[in-house]
């Protein structure tokens, strides 16, 4: 421990590391945005580490530190101790933006992580701090990357051609010569294979099961939070249990019913399913938050002379808009992505919902680019739900995570 | 002067009360007893059954009848079958309309003639029967009319099949097939792996994630937002994106591996034993860490800074920070999560089965559902399987109850 507490040998350390780190991303981001050839270099990120590291903590000009490392990174591509390595066809602009960019994404938070660093032996604290520092950077490009990655391949992958998919899986730059063409999956998708038609099914399934979902959820869920009867807390309980009965053991008695009944393929087949499967989390969040209100506004309104029901509909659900909303945003979530059943109970062609559609992509006959471009279809009204109102729906999604 | 006590009995407000309570409970425990409740039910009977895909078509009698000339004479020709090529159906017999103007000639012994209906008797009848039987006609009057008027009326069948789902053979088959062998440990095994490795994975990624982000800089809301994104996107997108990407053919992680000349040839991610059960597990790390993010950062974010500001007085280093205050305050929330987690990670059935479809060794008790019901078409096994997850997972429901009752706000 106490060698590695020596500032130089901290600084080379977390340089090196840094130094690798900083050339894989740059090697990964400039093959998915150009397709062509970059690698990072093993004996360039070794000395460059060092290179970077050392000085920091001995020289005191940090400008001079900076410009002269981005300086030497550029020299060193005319030699085999490059850190990004290329094929010989990427041409000489994007080996130098490839190289300037681990330059300076390698010095300058290198110059932040080792801030405390100074010659000789560190203290414990210090040294922490310049490790924390560096696992912090390090954690921000794995996260970001292991969550982009698959996020930008679906998008960009669907505005492929096929041949360009085959002929190089890892050129991800648009064609922009290839104008409205671009779109061309997405309009044979629409245009041919009736996605317009299961965005819509979609789309009213998960509003009407908001709405059934609420009108079930909301009177069970104020009974539970602020009347008093036997059997109250045996019976949150068991929406807890309910809700944890997994959805593939009840499937299947529902698909031998709705098989036998002729309810399969129906949409108001689904709607009688879809909304009991959301009801018992919708009632759990909103009894939580209901027990949080204030009792003697309602008890007023008793006093004033409203019913139950009307203490309900006129005090407590104008407060409690805020839940509601979280409420609706996760019920039409759940409902808006749910595969199983839709899988399951649905095989006509003009009834799918969107994800039943997607499935439907996924077979050999049909292209890669479709299957993504119905992915991207299926991931956008979410998205855009969800950055629309982020607030309320991770306050849905803390509640009501007790589902998965 | 005595002393008051409170009442022993119900009162009148208190029994309204509850009334109402029940009143407004009633459509939910209605609604959730058909769906739920009834199921499951169901399944425990089913899973005692003989019941294959094929038992769901119902044995019915299935009757034709045309009009065709033979030896000068016209006959209508009923052709008599049973859907079924195995179940016996009883009483089977047909009745159809016998027309004025129509004369029938001499009848098959089955048939009789009662009041303007024709009604043929067959009785017990075996599986895969079919016979036909021919009657004579003439017709008074124009005889260009007569295929019109015998063909205008249906023949109404009847008869009982048996119905495997409601009769009472039962038998332990099911069980008896899915505990057998190998392929139960196997199934076993996967489950296990998945789940725990899955959920402990997810925690521990999501309690990362969340020390990363319990600081406040510019842009913390807008990768708060984007580290929620696996989670939030619908399943089936996500699944096969992942497919797309890992492809051994035409995948970019493959290509991207081997233009960094990590390996030689393409990884066949999701076919092969064991690495497809990883990847499944890392899949289920990808999709679930933002919502283990989600609850360890508001429980951070909700701890008291004094208590960093005296140990910095301390002269606490950070890991110790973290070791003996952070931890000791989020082991609450972390054992709520790995419950709930495990639970849910135990229950999954869509993401393995978009990933691999339970191949290559990936296949969990949730899949094995499908795969006795559907892909080898024995309901009555996946049912089995279906009483087996539910069991567990009553067990599992005791301890969660057990410890989730001292940790409330959840």
């Amino acid at each position: 421990m106490s060698v590695l507490r020596q500032g130089a040998v901290t600084a080379a350390l977390i340089g090196l590391f840094w130094a690798f780190v900083i050339a894989i991303t740059v090697s990964v981001t400039l093959s998915f945005a150009s397709g062509l050839g970059f690698r990072p270099g093993g004996f360039g990120c070794l000395i460059l580490g060092f290179a970077g590291g050392l000085p920091l903590v001995y020289v005191r000009d940090v400008r001079l530190v900076i410009s002269g490392f981005v300086l030497l990174c550029v020299v060193l591509i005319f030699t085999p101790l490059s850190p990004v390595l290329f094929q010989d066809n990427v041409p000489m602009h994007w080996q130098l933006l490839g190289v300037v960019a681990f330059g300076i994404f390698t010095i300058w938070p290198l110059n932040v992580m080792l801030v405390e660093v100074h010659p000789g032996a560190l203290t414990r604290h210090a040294f922490e701090d310049a490790v924390i520092r560096f696992l912090t950077g390090f954690g921000y490009i794995v996260f970001t990357a292991v969550v982009l990655i698959p996020f930008y391949v679906m998008v960009m992958t669907s505005l492929k051609s096929q041949q360009a998919l085959l002929r190089n899986p890892l050129d991800f730059s648009i064609e922009l010569s290839r104008g409205w063409d671009l779109f061309r999956s997405y309009i044979e998708l629409f245009g041919q294979f009736n996605f317009g038609s299961y965005l819509w099914t979609s789309f009213y399934v998960s509003v009407l099961t908001v709405v059934i979902t609420l009108l079930f959820s909301v009177p069970g869920a104020y009974a539970v939070a602020r009347l008093r009867f036997q059997g109250r807390a045996a019976f949150s309980r068991s929406i807890l249990l309910i809700y944890m009965v997994p959805m593939i053991v009840l499937a299947l008695p529902i698909y031998i019913v709705f098989s036998m009944t002729g309810l399969r393929n129906t949409i108001p087949g689904l709607l009688m399913i879809y909304p009991v499967t959301t009801i018992p989390v919708a009632l759990y969040m909103l009894q939580g938050y209901f027990r949080g209100l204030p009792g003697e506004v309602e008890e007023a309104g008793l006093m004033d002379g409203l019913s139950r029901l009307q203490v309900i509909w006129k005090i407590t659900l104008p407060l409690s808009l805020p839940a509601m909303v979280s409420v609706s945003l996760y019920v039409f979530m759940i409902a808006w992505n749910e595969f199983l059943l839709a899988f399951m109970l649905l095989d006509d062609p003009s009834k799918f919902t969107l994800t039943r559609g997607v499935a439907m992509l996924n077979s050999s006959e049909i292209p890669r680019q479709h299957l993504m471009a119905g992915a991207v279809i299926a991931t956008i009204p979410i998205m855009a739900l969800f950055l629309g109102l982020e607030r309320f729906m991770t306050k849905g999604l803390t509640a009501g995570s007790v589902k998965g | 002067m005595t002393v008051p006590t409170p009442p022993t009995t119900r009162g009148a407000l208190e029994r309204r009360e509850a009334r109402l309570a029940w009143s407004l409970l009633l459509p939910t425990i209605t609604i959730v007893s058909l769906v739920i409740v009834l199921p499951l039910l169901a399944i425990f009977w089913i899973s005692f059954k003989p019941v294959g895909l094929a038992d769901l078509r119902p044995v019915a009698p299935v009757i034709r009848e045309s009009l065709r000339e033979r030896s000068g004479e016209m006959v209508i020709e009923y052709r008599v079958r049973n859907s079924s090529q195995q179940k016996e159906i009883v009483g089977l017999g047909f009745t159809d309309t016998v027309h004025d103007g129509v004369t029938l000639g001499v009848l098959p012994e089955q048939c009789s003639v009662d009041g303007g209906a024709l009604r043929c008797d067959f009785g017990d009848v075996e599986g895969g029967f079919n016979e036909r039987i021919r009657v004579p006609v003439t017709l008074d009057g124009d005889p260009d009319m007569l295929e019109d008027i015998v063909e205008g009326t249906e023949p109404a069948g009847y008869g009982t099949g048996d119905n495997i789902l409601t009769n009472s053979e039962f038998t332990l088959d099911n069980f008896a097939r899915i505990f057998n062998g190998d392929e139960f440990w196997s199934v076993l095994w996967a489950t296990v792996f998945y789940t725990v490795f899955g959920t402990i994975g997810a925690l521990v990624v999501g309690l990362f994630a969340a020390l990363l982000l319990n600081k406040s800089f510019r842009g913390k809301g807008v990768l708060r937002g984007l580290y929620l994104f696996p989670y939030v996107s619908p399943i089936i997108a996500v699944a096969f994106t992942w497919v797309t990407l890992l492809d051994p053919f035409s995948g970019s992680l493959n290509a991207l591996l081997i233009q960094m000349g990590v390996v030689a040839s393409p990884i066949n991610f999701f076919g092969q034993r064991p690495l497809a059960l990883i990847m499944v597990t890392v899949f289920e790390i990808w999709r679930y860490f933002p919502l283990s993010f989600l609850f360890i950062l508001a429980r951070m974010q909700s701890i008291d800074t004094d208590m960093y500001e005296a140990a910095d007085m301390d002269g606490a280093s950070p890991f110790q920070k973290f070791w003996y205050l952070s931890l000791p305050m989020l082991l609450g929330i972390l054992s709520v999560l790995f419950l709930l987690r495990f639970i849910w990670t135990f229950n999954k059935f869509d993401d393995i089965f978009l990933l691999t479809g339970g191949n290559a060794g990936t296949r969990t008790l949730t899949v094995n559902v499908y795969e006795q019901a559907f892909a080898i078409s024995n309901i009555g096994a996946g049912a089995a399987v279906a009483v087996v997850i539910f069991a567990t997972l009553l067990l599992f429901s005791f301890f969660f109850f057990k410890y989730i009752s001292q940790e409330e706000g959840l």
